[in-house]
């Protein structure tokens, strides 16, 4: 079974965001990057995928140079071999899908497992475009996956509770973060990922137009709170919601 | 050419180092502390993902990776603990004289247990390093510790202390004298199976702190130990043996020092920008911020002097100063960062319900083990003198 999955270089989430001056985007100045959490939950599904059915494992990431790092931490997992489609831009969910959608077209894996959203753009499209453009069947917010057959049964996450839907394969499936617990790139494993294969492309290699349909006008801080109150007791907690707060 | 970026190998090493000290090991953390119960679950773990032994030698199975490396992970560990970090280091320390000084047959049998399996009940082989003695410490020639040569094998007799894993090692690095007249040419290293016959283990020390360590009394009488087990071959070779090891776990220590003072820090920080008095948070008062910047530039400067004494040792060169600075300094930073953490909670800080007390406690034996803050300010001064 060939296995495709992704990996988003993505800012630090346990940072705190700073937006530049001139209101282009997020201060990246000294700040940490590392593998999108979701993409960790995908990453790990593909290997326990081939620990079940044995196969190959194929980590894609679409990102800057540096993003080789977060392609190694994969195969430090288990991920078998690394492409890297390599551009400084910072493209939208639609142009990522577009170049996702060439690799996966060259390499048409069985099936391909990837993070239900970057926690950095919080778009949560990729996975869902990237089907479309296939024609793939999707199944998102997995909570659970099991293939036999062809098929796939995937336990989704759903407002309100849980889903179960069969997919045909190949399709897209985006990982939700009850799926598993993805494991830690173990040290010996960080050395063997160094001599694994990694390939590096461009998007014009593989022939896609990646101009944004998106364009980020500016960015601005969420509006400052008004500090808190500690209140004694409940009584004074009701009033407050009642006079100050007005919500009862 | 001077480089501050660690590459990205090494910043992948750390990320696993600081996930599993925030998922494993901070979590397991005041349990070890309040019942002094050894992690052999958490070691375990950290074998399974080559955490423990770094710098054995690919030749002899393990990772080979250098000092700076073992300091990076060690910050890490200590971060989470001090104690389960020191139960984790102290292989490191056993190691040492092996890695530099051991012949290949000692080598394969006795770094290749520690990275080659797990032992029958399914947790890791630990090693120990024994050299000082109750009226020996930073005195090392002090030893009374003898080996006798009586045929193809010595008989060693004498006592240890405060040997960290005392109770848990498979082996031990053993300092003892084979010729008592010959000074410190006289001391020679052996190392010793740990189910030797005549070695007595004692009970489990109750320390100030890293109460998840294992620091025992271990007594040898005339424990016979083959000749092959003269470390190196080197009769007369003990002293340069256990004092070479240090120039290779020193930079460790002190970065477990540095790991220490950088979780002290993060509490005082969070807390005083959560903690009002006088109608802000404490962490705008000058007095306080003043006490933080203190804090954080003094972890930085411990780190620097900890990589760069690293970093001299991969590269084959002497560090014996550096690792000294580096030492002294992070050991002395440490116990002021965690006494200024505890300071910042006030009342809070003091009790056991919050996590810095233990930081304070757990602080000061790095101005006391692998050479108090005194032994290090005498090879420093040594060192400088000489320069002269």
């Amino acid at each position: 079974m060939k296995i495709l999955t992704t990996v988003k270089r993505v800012t630090d989430p346990d940072m705190k965001v700073k937006i530049k001056p001139d209101q282009t985007g997020v201060v990246t100045d000294g700040v940490e990057y590392k593998m999108n959490s979701f993409d960790e939950y995908g990453v790990e599904e593909a290997i326990k995928l081939k620990e079940a059915h044995g196969g190959e494992i194929v980590v894609v990431s679409v990102g800057p140079s540096a993003a080789t790092k977060e392609i190694r931490t994969a195969m430090a997992m288990g991920a078998d071999r690394g492409i890297l489609v390599e551009t400084d831009e910072d493209l939208d969910s639609d142009a990522v899908a577009r170049v996702l959608a060439e690799v996966i077209r060259r390499e048409s894996p069985d099936i391909v497992v990837m993070g239900k959203q970057a926690v950095d753009s919080d778009r949560n499209q990729t996975g869902q475009i990237l089907a479309s453009y296939l024609d793939y069947p999707q199944a998102t917010f997995a909570y659970s996956l099991e293939v036999a057959d062809g098929w796939a049964t995937v336990g989704r996450e759903v407002d309100g509770g849980t889903a179960t839907k069969r997919v045909k394969l190949p399709a897209i499936i985006t990982a939700d973060l009850r799926l598993n617990e993805p494991r830690y790139a173990s040290l010996p494993g960080i050395m063997k990922a160094k001599r694994k294969p990694l390939e590096t492309l461009t998007p014009s290699d593989l022939g896609v137009d990646t101009a944004n349909k998106v364009n980020v006008l500016l960015f601005e801080a969420p509006e400052e709170r008004e500090a808190g109150e500690i209140v004694e007791d409940i009584d004074t907690l009701i009033d407050r919601l009642k006079n100050k707060a007005k919500v009862l | 050419m001077i480089g501050y970026g660690l590459s990205d190998d090494q910043k992948m090493y750390q990320k696993t180092a600081r996930d599993f000290a925030r998922d494993v090991i901070r979590p397991a953390s005041e349990h070890h502390d309040k019942t002094g119960e050894y992690p052999w679950e958490i070691l375990t773990k950290a074998w399974e993902l080559g955490l423990l032994n770094t710098m054995v030698p690919a030749e002899y199975g393990g990772l080979g990776l250098g000092a700076l490396e073992a300091c990076i992970l060690s910050e890490e560990m200590a971060w989470g603990c001090t104690g389960i970090g020191t139960a984790m280091e102290a292989n490191q320390l056993a190691t040492a004289p092996l890695i530099m000084f051991g012949t290949d047959e000692q080598k394969k049998k006795y770094l290749g247990m520690l990275v080659d399996s797990l032992k029958d009940d399914g947790t890791p082989h630990m090693a120990a390093y024994c050299v000082t003695e109750p009226g020996a410490g930073s005195d090392v020639q002090g030893v009374k510790t003898r080996a006798i040569k009586d045929g193809d094998v010595y008989r060693i007799s004498g006592q240890k202390m405060w040997i960290t894993n005392g109770a848990k090692a498979s082996w031990y690095f053993v300092l003892a004298y084979t010729d008592q007249d010959a000074g410190y040419r006289g001391l020679t290293g052996f190392i010793v199976d740990a189910d030797s016959p005549g070695i007595e283990v004692g009970r489990k020390e109750i320390n100030l702190g890293q109460k998840a360590s294992d620091t025992r009394s271990i007594s040898f009488d005339n424990v016979e130990v083959p000749a092959e087990n003269v470390l190196g071959g080197k009769e007369g070779g003990g002293w340069a043996q256990a004092m070479g090891a240090f120039d290779k776990s020193r930079p460790i220590v002190a970065s477990a020092a540095v790991g220490l003072a950088r979780a002290a820090f993060e509490h005082a920080r969070a807390y005083s920008l959560e903690r009002t008095t006088f109608g802000k948070p404490i962490a705008h008062h000058q007095a306080v911020s003043f006490m933080l910047a203190d804090m954080a530039m003094n972890i930085q400067a411990a780190r620097h002097l900890v990589w760069e004494s690293a970093w001299l040792h991969d590269q084959g060169e002497r560090n014996t100063k550096q690792a000294a600075f580096a030492k002294a300094f992070a050991a002395d930073m440490a116990v002021k960062v965690a006494s200024d953490a505890v300071q910042v909670y006030g009342g809070y800080g003091y009790s056991t319900e919050y996590p810095v007390e233990k930081l304070y406690r757990d602080a000061k034996i790095f101005q006391i083990y692998e050479g108090t803050s005194q032994i290090q300010r005498v090879i420093i001064s040594r060192e400088i003198l000489r320069e002269a």
